[in-house]
C-alpha cells in the first residue's frame, strides 16, 4: 500500500484512529488505564515531561492513555492535528474559551443553540468577563454586524438543537477570517459522520461526547478539536498562545507547537489549571460507541426521516422541523452540508397544545421520556413542562420551546415500532 | 521532487537512517523550539552536535557547540537548519563541501528555500523542508499519540519500545497513512490567514 497516496476511508478510521495494539502487553482493545499517576523512567525523563519537552504521561488529568486513543480518535474523523478529551461538552467550552478569552472579551454566538449553551454563555460565561454578542443564524449579516475589535471568535451549532437549523457554517467562516478571529463550531448533533465543519472553514470543532460519537446513553464527555489551521500569533491578541506563558518557564506555545498548538493550550493551561479530566472509563465506553459511529448515524437518520415524514401526515400535528423534509427552510443547507442524513433530532408542534404534550409523553411506551438526545433508545421530551418549565409562555416560544413543542431523538429500533408507539400515544385518550 | 507532502515511508527512512545530525541555529536557551528538538533526538538515541556561532566552545546539553558545520570533526549525517528559509542558501551550500556530503538537509517548520533545496537534490541528498523532526519522530513512533495528536498513521502492530524505560518509543514498527488534515495542510495557504 503506497502510504503517500492511499488515505483510509471514515469507516476505517472510526475503528482504527488511534487506537494501535498496546505497545507492553498487545492488548488489542484499548485497555483501562484506570490509574491517576504515571512513574517516570527517570529524573531527566520527569524534568522533560513537565517542561513539555517530551511526548508522555503523567497525570490523569493532565492526559491518560486511553483519552488520548479518544483524542486522536476524533480529530482523525473531524480532519483535525489534535484532540482533548474533557468532562463534559460544557467543560469543552469552558476550556476553549478560557485559552481564547480575556476579562472583558466578547465573542458572537449564534442565537439558535442547545438551551444549556445559551445558559452557560450568558451567565456563567459573564462571570468570567467574556461577553457574549448573539447573532442569527437565518441573517448571516448580523454576524458581521456583531463583530467589534473585542471580539476574540464566533460560535455556531452545525445542526443547532432542538430546532432542526442548518447553519451556513462556510458563509460564517468567511466572516470569522475577515475578523481574524476563529470559528467554534459545536458539531454534536451532525458527528463528523454527517459533517466535516473543519472542510468548510472551521478552526476549532467542540463535541459533548454524550450524544451520538458515544451513542449508547451511559458516558458524559467532551471534546475539542484543533482544526491546526489559525495563525495564533498574527495580531498577537491570543496571550495563551502567542506570548511567553509563565507556567512553563517563557515557552511560546504557536512556536514550539505548530499546528496542534490550541490544542496544547487546552491541554496544559485550560485542562492542567481547571481541572475537568474525564474519567478513562468514560473514554473507553465512548470508543467503543465510536467505532460503530457511521452504521448507527446512518440508522438514526434514515428512522428521524421516515418519523418525520409520517407525523406530517397526521391530523394532531400543526408542523414539523426536521431538515430532511422536502418543504423544510432548512433543506437546502441540509442538501450541502449533511447530504447522508440531518440526524436523529426532530421537534414537531401538537394542535392539542400544552395539554396534548403532556399526554404524548405520559402515553409513550418505547419511547423515554427525558432530557437527553443522542441513545441507542428513541427519546422524547416535552420542554415546556420539564427543561423549559421556569419561563414565561414568550420566552419558552422565543427559545423554541412553546407550549406546543415536542422533540424527538429517534433511536435505532426499527421504524415501524417508533412509529406505532407514536400512533399509540397520540391516539390514547 | 514534491517538498508539498512528503511519505511517511520517506520521513521513516531519514530518521531510520541518519545517526549524527548537526543542528544549526540551536539556541541555548531551554525554553526554545530548537532546544526542545535537539534534548528530544538526543534522548532518542541521536549523536546530536550544536551548531552556533555565537555559542561555539560552549556546551549544550553535554555537547561541545561548533560555530560553523566545517569546523565539526567528523562526519555528519544530517544537517538540521533552523535558520529563518532566507538564511538557508549558506548553509547548505557549506554543508555540500563537508567530505563526506551529509545524506540529508532538512529544514524546520515553517523554513522552506527551494533554491537551496534543488542544490542538495543535484548533489544526491535527501530533502525535507517545513517539517520538525521531533514531531515527525513522535509521529511516526506513535509517542505524540499520547498528546492526542492526530499522526495520522494506523497500524495493526505494535509500537516499539526503545528502551531506557516505556515511554520512549522507537521507529521500526510499520504504519500505514492514518487520515488527513486538510486543515492543517490548507493552514500556511490560507491566505487571508498569512502573515
Amino acid at each position: 500500500m503506497a502510504d503517500a497516496e492511499r488515505i483510509p476511508g471514515f469507516n476505517t478510521l472510526a475503528i482504527h484512529a488511534g487506537a494501535k495494539p498496546d505497545p507492553t502487553t498487545g492488548a488489542r482493545a484499548t485497555p483501562i488505564y484506570q490509574t491517576t499517576s504515571f512513574v517516570f523512567d527517570d529524573v531527566d525523563h520527569a524534568a522533560s515531561l513537565f517542561g513539555l519537552q517530551a511526548f508522555g504521561n503523567i497525570y490523569t488529568r493532565i492526559g491518560n492513555p486511553t483519552c488520548a486513543v479518544l483524542e486522536e480518535r476524533v480529530a482523525a474523523l473531524e480532519g483535525g492535528t489534535a484532540g482533548l478529551a474533557v468532562a463534559s461538552g460544557h467543560a469543552a467550552q469552558v476550556i476553549v474559551m478560557h485559552a481564547l478569552m480575556t476579562p472583558g472579551d466578547e465573542f458572537v454566538a449564534s442565537k439558535k443553540l442547545y438551551g444549556g449553551s445559551i445558559n452557560q454563555f450568558n451567565h456563567s460565561f459573564k462571570n468570567f468577563g467574556w461577553n457574549v454578542v448573539w447573532a442569527d443564524p437565518d441573517d448571516i449579516a448580523s454576524f458581521e454586524k456583531a463583530v467589534t475589535p473585542k471580539t476574540k471568535a464566533i460560535f455556531i451549532e452545525s445542526i443547532a438543537n432542538p430546532g432542526g437549523v442548518i447553519t451556513d457554517i462556510e458563509a460564517i467562516a468567511k466572516i470569522a477570517r475577515k475578523a481574524g478571529v476563529p470559528l467554534i463550531v459545536d458539531n454534536t448533533l451532525a458527528t463528523p459522520y454527517l459533517c466535516k465543519p473543519i472542510d468548510y472553514g472551521a478552526n476549532i470543532v467542540v463535541h459533548s461526547l454524550t450524544k451520538f460519537l458515544g451513542g449508547h446513553g451511559n458516558s458524559i464527555g467532551g471534546l475539542i478539536v484543533d482544526g491546526g489551521n489559525f495563525n495564533w500569533t498574527r495580531k498577537g491578541q491570543y496571550p495563551m498562545l502567542s506570548e511567553p506563558r509563565p507556567e512553563y518557564s517563557g515557552i511560546v506555545l504557536a512556536e514550539t507547537f505548530g499546528n496542534f498548538a490550541f490544542a496544547i493550550a487546552c491541554r496544559v493551561l485550560g485542562l492542567r489549571d481547571l481541572g475537568p479530566a474525564l474519567s478513562p472509563f468514560n473514554a473507553f465506553l465512548i470508543i467503543t460507541g465510536i467505532e460503530t459511529l457511521p452504521l448507527r448515524m446512518q440508522r438514526h437518520s434514515e428512522n428521524a426521516q421516515a418519523v418525520a415524514e409520517w407525523l406530517v401526515k397526521r391530523p394532531e400535528v400543526a408542523w414539523v422541523s426536521y431538515p430532511g423534509l422536502a418543504g423544510d427552510k432548512y433543506n437546502a443547507l441540509a442538501k450541502k452540508y449533511v447530504p447522508k442524513g440531518c440526524g436523529a433530532v426532530l421537534t414537531f408542534g401538537l394542535k392539542g397544545g400544552y395539554d396534548a404534550g403532556v399526554k404524548l409523553v405520559s402515553n409513550v411506551k418505547l419511547f423515554s421520556h427525558l432530557a437527553n438526545i443522542g441513545d441507542t433508545r428513541s427519546l422524547i421530551i416535552h420542554p415546556a413542562s420539564t427543561t423549559h418549565k421556569q419561563l414565561s409562555d414568550a420566552q419558552k416560544v422565543q427559545a423554541g420551546a412553546g407550549p406546543d413543542v415536542v422533540r424527538l431523538s429517534i433511536g435505532l429500533e426499527d421504524a415501524a415500532d417508533i412509529i406505532a408507539d407514536l400512533e399509540q400515544g397520540l391516539s390514547a385518550k | 521532487m514534491n517538498h508539498d507532502q512528503y511519505s511517511d515511508s520517506y520521513i521513516r527512512g531519514i530518521l531510520n537512517t541518519v545517526k549524527t545530525i548537526a543542528m544549526v541555529g540551536i539556541s541555548p536557551k531551554d525554553n526554545r523550539p530548537s532546544y526542545f528538538a535537539f534534548k528530544y533526538l538526543l534522548e532518542r538515541g541521536y549523536r546530536m552536535i550544536p551548531v552556533n556561532p555565537g555559542q561555539a566552545g560552549k556546551d549544550i546539553l553535554g555537547q561541545k557547540v561548533y560555530a560553523k558545520l566545517s569546523d565539526i570533526p567528523e562526519p555528519v549525517d544530517m544537517v538540521d537548519i533552523f535558520r529563518a528559509s532566507e538564511h538557508v542558501l549558506p548553509i547548505v551550500q557549506e554543508a555540500l563541501t563537508l567530505k563526506p556530503n551529509p545524506q540529508v538537509i532538512w529544514m524546520q517548520l515553517s523554513v522552506r528555500n527551494d533554491e537551496a533545496a534543488a542544490l542538495a537534490e543535484q548533489a544526491g541528498l535527501k530533502v525535507v523542508m517545513d517539517r520538525c523532526p521531533k514531531i515527525e519522530y513522535g509521529r511516526l513512533s506513535s509517542e505524540i499519540s499520547w498528546m492526542g495528536i492526530n499522526s495520522r498513521t494506523l497500524s495493526s502492530k505494535r509500537a516499539q519500545i526503545l528502551g531506557k524505560g516505556v515511554q520512549r518509543m522507537g521507529l521500526n514498527s510499520s504504519t500505514s497513512q492514518g487520515g488527513e488534515t486538510q486543515g492543517a495542510d490548507r493552514a500556511q495557504k490560507t491566505e487571508e490567514n498569512s502573515g
